[in-house]
């Protein structure tokens, strides 16, 4: 499906992170691994330190402490907030939404739109499409969308293949019209019969979360977790990025009359450094222009690691110029997409710590 | 064939490659081992292997391995 937004932009990224910050080293002894394998796969994969947030924070701590920063350095005035939409898959509870929370805590105007999507690592580019709608309506002039996630509760520490990656954050992007005429390009493909592939089996309403669901057991690569714990299918997932990714960057290219040569940044999700280092490679794209950084620097943090990534990678460059960049996201549902737009000219781009 | 089953005794000292078969299948070999041994295949046979080639069936035997570093045009 290919769309075009007419005339939006993002005019601020603010990445929060929790400042507990836990190193690999540390944790080798958590897994069923040998040490020496271990440590080749810290420098394939990108393991190194992640930001795990502290027994109790919530996602909407993390968005809480993150907007009253920005209402704190005038950067954002509550008053001007006509929507809000939270994309996370780790609610504070299922009923009420977490936005409506965020709302109430902060005493935001209650002539607002407050919206949860339950979305992952596709999330950034799903919230910024709502944005970009919500925007055609005369009385909504700004938009904030939030990325969060504190999928770090919900692995098992002994997942070898899962937990060194996983870090925790929230990233709040303003969206607003633009007035100089702009095309924003997008596309997204939606397989949801490959969902298993990436799934918490336990604790919906389709298998209620119980004692037994808890018990950890171990599966065929030496994992531990429970029913209770997401579990990815590696291999699925891989193949679905190394498949499906490139053709729908090619596609959104060729959709917006344009080629790789020209975008200067592909700023794409991170899932980790052997995964993105191959479709850099696929794309023929080189590792600057497709940052491979975040997992080692803070975890990969879901639908909040395109901003945390643009946040940390290209920081304060993007107050002063702008660039043409591509982000992708793709993971949970199995969902991927993609976008093309200018980002530049902020009004902020930093990261702060909870 | 030596190259290659040195590379898999280093990723699992452990296992007789000579004599095992269905490395995948029998769990022999784990997601992660099989990003090990394509890290080193590249370095040792100075190639670049797909993304899209780095599926379960071009690991699951020393010939499949063999097979695979082949069609990147490197002698054994």
């Amino acid at each position: 499906m290919n769309l075009i937004f007419k005339d939006k932009k993002i005019s601020g990224i603010l990445s929060v992170i929790p400042e507990n910050e836990v190193k690999f080293d540390d944790e080798i002894e958590n897994y069923n691994f040998a040490k020496k394998k271990s440590l080749k796969l810290k420098k394939l994969m990108g393991y190194d330190r992640h930001r795990i947030a502290k027994e109790g924070t919530c996602v909407s701590d993390l968005c809480i402490y993150g907007l009253d920063y920005l209402f704190d350095k005038g950067l954002l005035n509550k008053e001007e907030i006509d929507a809000l939409i939270l994309i996370t898959q780790t609610p504070d509870y299922f009923i009420p939404p977490t936005s409506n929370i965020i709302q109430g805590k902060l005493g935001l105007k209650q002539d607002i739109m407050c919206v949860d999507i339950n979305q992952g690592c596709a999330g950034y580019l799903i919230g910024l499409m709502q944005a970009f709608d919500l925007l055609e309506h005369e009385s909504i002039r700004k938009v904030v969308l939030i990325n969060s996630d504190i999928l770090s509760k919900k692995i098992s520490n002994k997942d070898r293949n899962m937990y060194p990656l996983i870090g925790d954050a929230a990233a709040i992007t303003i969206v607003e019209r633009n007035k100089v005429k702009s095309n924003i390009y997008a596309n997204l493909k939606m397989d949801g019969s490959r969902s298993n592939a990436l799934i918490i089996p336990a604790g919906g309403l389709k298998t209620p979360s119980t004692i037994e669901t808890a018990q950890l057991e171990m599966d065929e690569d030496g994992n531990y977790r429970s029913k209770d714990n997401l579990k990815m299918d590696g291999q699925e997932v891989f193949n679905f990025v190394l498949v499906d990714v490139p053709p729908l960057i090619d596609s959104l290219l060729g959709f917006a009359g344009t080629t790789k040569d020209s975008v200067d940044y592909f700023m794409f999700h991170q899932p980790n450094k052997f995964m993105l280092k191959k479709l850099a490679d696929k794309m023929k794209v080189s590792y600057e222009k497709m940052p491979n950084n975040i997992v080692e620097n803070f975890g990969n943090s879901s639908g909040a690691t395109i901003p945390v990534n643009i946040t940390f990678n290209l920081g304060t460059k993007l107050l002063e110029k702008s660039y043409t960049t591509c982000l992708a996201g793709f993971g949970a549902g199995l969902t991927c997409s993609s976008m093309l737009l200018t980002i530049g000219g902020l009004d902020f781009c930093e990261i702060i710590e909870f | 064939m030596k190259k290659i089953i040195n590379i898999l005794e280093e990723i699992r000292p452990d296992i007789d490659f000579k004599r095992s078969t269905d490395f995948i299948d029998n769990g022999i070999l784990d997601s992660l081992d099989i990003v090990a041994l394509v890290s080193d295949l590249e370095e040792v046979y100075s190639i670049l292997i797909d993304g899209t080639d780095i599926i379960p069936e071009n690991f699951n035997s020393l010939e499949a391995i063999k097979k695979l570093v082949v069609g990147y045009g490197e002698a054994i």
